[in-house]
């Protein structure tokens, strides 16, 4: 296990260094330079140009700017945003919960639906539950999220008036931010209501953002069940006389799940990129939206060291996923 | 129906030539699904609407009709046969907007799965061949690429080659190639160990020959069902960046844009709103099904249950 470990992690460097390549070279393949993008329409005197180049590090020679950045990267620093003159990483960390908050709501519900649904079609193969779970999976996966988060506004906002429209919560409620995460905050703050009204402002981009993942579960669950219940194993537990729902909770499940596993895990990049349409969609107030908002307003350094953060989590997650899969499924392991 | 079907398959098999009988046995398969066979019937009628758009549609899709700003559909109070499916905030036929925009979607995932099948194909031809560091190099990058969420690395590429929907499609290219990389190394990789490639190495065979002529077409099935399959992908990923305003630019008749377009009207005019975003659905389905389709009739190992 532990060589397995250590060969997997080994394996981030390259692939850690190859991003950062990516996020520093973002910048510097822009048409134009750095300074010229950020005073945009406005002109900027050649001795200013130069202070700016200067202060930003953009005089040095390329070498000397990658390796300057791997330094202040080590060492926390992302470099500040141009617009708002704030640390990267410190506009990430306050945005970041937001982003998590949503980003689990939706995983849960994608589990909670999708898993039971998948595994009640592998066992009721065929039967009409089967067929239709099929069919909504197939269009929930081909499903263009943003376009059902404006349905989801339009049915559920404007003609119903049952959930509001975007944010975290209403602008009636003010409290300290302690956990970032406004289901538990509100609850803390004890104030009437808070607590309602987060949870409605969550709801719709949950569902919304959940879709996909929620399609890909029931799928994948449905096949590692059907595959799982051809097994000899199986068979053997129903001819001991097992009652069915041990046969299926206890063998079958149990197996089936290891493939499901990897495919929750990988859903983790698909819910990074759906955020991105989803925050915008419902202004919610996290980094999705945050990388779509500093792309549009060209804050550039944001958007190199956004990229970086969020490749880096998402080949954490990887990482996570390949562990957890090398723990339940010892065979892994030994390649 | 089935049974009969099984018949003539058999029958139209016997004694033709091994080409013609695995065309017999896939369609033979193929078409057990029904899934498959509606998504290649909506396949064929989206290609022959963005073919003959300019006949189908009713108007013009960038004229604007000013008297007639969000008209509703046709079936509603205040909607005209005119305009079949309402107008949008500046007076533009919807129906007419949609049929020309199946034509820059249908575009963009020919165009998209083209390159990133054939950049994908080569490098993992390449790195599932040779191995050694032709092949640590080439998945490495590919490891790179995959690290970022593939809307993300979409969005940056467009930021930095400017917005449009030719940069789009270069972008989406880059970010769906690694996994036909990966598919067509891993493809190699065990089509590589077989007797009748070492048998044709033998023989003198060339690297380039083994590697195009040899190994690459029993690759190719799984790499067909990618494609059918990363063409939805490209879809909808090239609507994503359209209704982000990086993609497609105003007043091209594109889905997505049309959808940005039309949020601010979304309390007032359901139809602007609607329809986009259900054409983009339908064609994504169509080709997933297509997809399902294929992959049941060309995976041997499914053929058998």
């Amino acid at each position: 296990m532990l060589s397995f470990l250590l060969r997997r992690v080994l394996l981030l460097i390259p692939t850690f260094l190859g991003v950062s390549v990516v996020a520093f070279g973002f910048i510097r393949v822009l048409p134009g330079d750095p300074i010229e993008l950020l005073a945009g329409e406005r002109s900027i005197s050649p001795e200013r140009h130069a202070e700016l180049m200067a202060r930003y590090g953009f005089d040095l020679p390329l070498w000397d700017q990658y390796l300057k950045f791997l330094t202040n990267l080590a060492s926390g620093d992302l470099g500040t945003s141009f617009v708002t003159r704030r640390p990267v990483l410190d506009e990430f960390l306050t945005l970041f919960p937001a982003t998590l908050e949503l980003g689990l709501c939706a995983i849960v519900f994608a589990v909670a639906v999708g898993l039971p649904a998948g595994v009640l079609a592998g066992v009721k193969r065929r039967s009409w539950f089967d067929q239709t779970l099929m069919t909504v999976s197939l269009t929930g996966y081909s499903m263009p999220i943003f376009w059902l988060g404006l349905l989801a506004i339009m049915v559920f906002s404007g003609w119903l008036g049952l959930t509001p429209v975007s944010g975290r919560i209403s602008v009636m409620y003010y409290f300290d931010n302690v956990t970032g995460f406004m289901l538990i905050d509100s609850l803390l703050s004890g104030q009437e209501g808070a607590f309602r009204s987060a949870a409605a402002h969550l709801i719709l981009p949950t569902v919304v953002l959940g879709t996909i993942p929620m399609a890909v579960i029931a799928r994948q669950t449905r096949s590692a069940m059907l595959e799982v219940l051809g097994e000899d194993y199986v068979r053997t537990a129903r001819a001991k006389g097992l009652p069915p729902a041990r046969v299926i909770g206890l063998h079958a499940l149990r197996n089936a799940l290891i493939p499901v596993v990897t495919t929750i895990g990988l859903q983790v990049g698909v819910l990074l990129a759906g955020a991105i349409l989803t925050e915008t969609i419902f202004s919610w107030p996290g980094i999705g939206k945050w990388m779509v908002d500093s792309i549009s307003r060209r804050d550039y350094s944001v958007v190199q060291g956004g990229l970086l953060l969020i490749a880096a989590i998402v080949m954490l997650v990887n990482l996570t996923v390949d562990l957890l899969y090398g723990l339940i499924n010892p065979r892994v392991r030994r390649r | 129906m089935s049974a009969s079907a099984e018949t003539t398959a058999t029958a139209e098999t016997e004694g033709a030539p091994p080409r013609r009988q695995a065309l017999a046995d896939f369609w033979f398969y193929f078409s057990e699904n029904r899934g498959a066979v509606g998504g290649l019937v909506l396949v064929v009628l989206l290609i022959l609407m963005a073919i003959g758009a300019d006949l189908i549609a009713p108007h013009d899709p960038t004229q604007q009709f000013r008297d007639h700003l969000l008209i509703p559909p046709a079936w509603q109070e205040g909607g005209t046969w005119a305009f079949p499916l309402g107008t949008d905030a500046v007076g533009r036929d919807l129906m007419s907007r949609l049929i020309h925009g199946a034509r820059f979607s249908l575009f963009v995932g020919l165009i998209v799965v083209s390159i990133s099948l054939t950049v994908g194909i080569s490098l993992g031809l390449m790195a599932g061949y040779f191995r050694g560091w032709v092949e640590a190099a080439i998945m490495r990058v590919m490891d790179v690429i995959l690290a970022f969420p593939s809307l993300l690395l979409a969005l940056v590429l467009v930021a930095i080659l400017g917005p449009g929907l030719v940069n789009a499609m270069i972008a989406i290219a880059v970010v769906l190639q690694p996994h036909f990389v990966r598919l067509t190394r891993a493809q190699v990789l065990s089509v590589a160990a077989q007797d009748y490639v070492t048998a044709s190495r033998t023989v003198g065979a060339g690297p380039l020959r083994l590697m195009v002529i040899t190994i690459l077409p029993n690759c190719m099935p799984p790499l067909i069902v990618q494609a059918t399959l990363s063409f939805s992908t490209a879809i909808l990923d090239a609507a994503a960046l359209g209704f982000l305003g990086l993609g497609a630019q105003p007043p091209t008749p594109e889905w997505g844009t049309m959808l940005a377009e039309a949020r601010e009207f979304i309390t007032r005019a359901w139809w602007v709103v609607t329809f986009p975003g259900l054409a983009i659905l339908v064609t994504v389905l169509a080709f997933n099904l297509m997809g399902d389709g294929l992959r049941d009739a060309l995976d041997p190992k499914l053929k058998r249950t």
